[in-house]
């Protein structure tokens, strides 16, 4: 079976639809979460800092703003994955309340486990993607 | 029910050559939609509220009617594309704009034209950047903070500075151009400015002018209607006219009226707050006063402003105008 990256919300569950997206944010809007659009082409599941498209969306009224972006997102990036963070501020401090990935790559070649062996036939395991043995930016082209 | 909405139920939409006759000849309830939307209410609170202002009602009526036709045929099935409403609105300071932009925001919302209904208003500096680079965004995200509503651009006619041929202005009218055309669902864009600089800003921005599709003109108000105004905001300000005040500003509107930078009914309500300044003053200097006393606006409050004591078109009237507004 063809690997497919599940990280954050609904990443068990089909891909989302563009109306689907549009409820997600809605629901987001309606607690007064603020929205921001990521995307990376480094899918390893300890890289939290994506990169940003634009700036985090304040004050939104209506969840077609950030369908707008998405979309500008995708035609840019359309081989990467990107998301949706939501963030909650009423903690006091930046609290990612929801996250979901709306776009990934056509081809998800996924990772393989590294075991290292250390003192005392000790094995440390760790994660490496494959499409990392590529440099950035052309790691989902092909 | 929203547009979107509204169109997938259409989705096998009815072909109007393929419709058998009896099928033309059925009834719709039109008044249980308007019933439904309450767009009644709507249109006479704004009959109610506003004073004057025909040509203006005349053309929300319009508008208001071709939702509602447009929101029948979609119910049945017609294709109907959206229709573009974008729009302009010129007239004179203080003739309403920003009001009717606000009624229209509720209104295109009742009708599930816009899906929020509110009003973002901007003028060109929450648009246009300072230096390269920054204008995309700025313009952008006040974009993204109207969808779902109406962006009320006031003043809009700033954003072209033909003098400067590097001005950024040009760059936001593009992303809003931009906007305008694709994003026709998700937000409606109303330009308001004085009459003449805005015929001359569509001229030199012949795209502007053909995504536009409504242009009302406010008129300016007439005495009746000012004074009108006039004592609706006493009202609302929980205040009103002795019989000898509404006399004696009636003679200070038609006066006013005369007058440089006269603003309708902003100038209006600006009198309105000195008549209570001048009030407030009258009564501190008394050692006990009634609640009638409290109420009223005397004569001699508004007797006192100084629109009153100049001889009309002298040389400093202009000077003075600027300084005791």
């Amino acid at each position: 079976m063809a690997f497919r990256l599940t990280q954050g919300t609904f990443s068990y569950l089909p891909d989302l639809t563009d109306e689907e997206i549009l409820k997600q944010v809605e629901y987001a809007l309606n607690n007064g979460w603020a929205i921001s659009i990521e995307f990376t082409d480094d899918p390893h599941p300890r890289n939290v800092y994506w990169e940003m498209w634009d700036l985090p969306m304040f004050d939104l009224k209506d969840p077609a703003a950030v369908l707008y972006e998405i979309r500008q997102c995708r035609a840019a990036y359309p081989n990467h994955y990107i998301r949706v963070n939501a963030y909650d501020r009423s903690y006091g401090r930046q609290t990612t309340a929801l996250s979901f990935i709306v776009n990934r790559p056509k081809d998800e070649p996924g990772f393989h486990v590294i075991r290292q062996e250390v003192r005392d036939r000790q094995i440390r395991y760790t994660l490496h993607s494959y499409a990392t043995d590529r440099p950035k930016g052309e790691r989902y082209n092909g | 029910m929203t547009v979107q909405q509204d169109a997938q139920n259409a989705e096998d939409s009815l072909r109007v050559e393929a419709l058998p006759n009896d099928k033309l000849a059925e009834a719709v309830d039109l008044q249980a939609i308007v019933r439904e939307t309450q767009i009644t209410e709507v249109l006479d609170q704004l009959d109610r509220d506003l004073v004057g202002l025909a040509p203006v009602k005349t053309k929300i009526r319009e508008i208001a009617a071709l939702l509602l036709v447009d929101r029948v045929r979609r119910r049945l099935g017609l294709t109907t594309p959206p229709p573009s409403l974008h729009m302009s609105l010129t007239g004179n300071p203080g003739t309403g704009k920003t009001t009717v932009a606000m009624r229209m925001a509720e209104m295109l919302h009742r009708l599930g034209y816009v899906r929020k209904g509110h009003l973002v208003a901007v003028t060109r500096d929450d648009l246009v950047g300072q230096y390269i680079g920054h204008t995309a965004p700025k313009t952008k995200e006040v974009l993204k903070r109207a969808m779902g509503g109406v962006l009320f651009i006031d003043e809009a006619y700033y954003l072209y500075r033909p003098e400067n041929e590097r001005d950024y202005g040009q760059e936001a009218i593009e992303i809003l151009l931009q906007v305008m055309e694709n994003n026709r669902d998700d937000l409606v864009v109303v330009l308001a400015g004085y009459k003449d600089k805005m015929d001359r800003f569509f001229q030199s921005n012949p795209g502007m002018r053909s995504r536009i599709a409504h242009h009302i003109d406010f008129p300016d108000y007439t005495l009746d209607e000012l004074f009108e105004i006039a004592k609706r905001m006493l009202g609302e300000q929980g205040y009103r006219f002795s019989p000898a005040a509404e006399n004696a500003f009636r003679r200070y509107l038609e006066r006013r009226m005369q007058m440089p930078h006269f603003a309708n009914a902003r100038s209006v309500r600006n009198a309105l707050d000195r008549a209570r300044l001048r009030q407030a003053n009258r009564l501190y200097g008394l050692s006990t006063c009634t609640i009638a006393d409290l109420l009223t606006i005397e004569a001699e409050d508004i007797l006192a402003s100084r629109v009153m004591q100049e001889p009309l078109g002298s040389a400093d009237a202009d000077r003075s105008r600027m300084s005791v507004e």
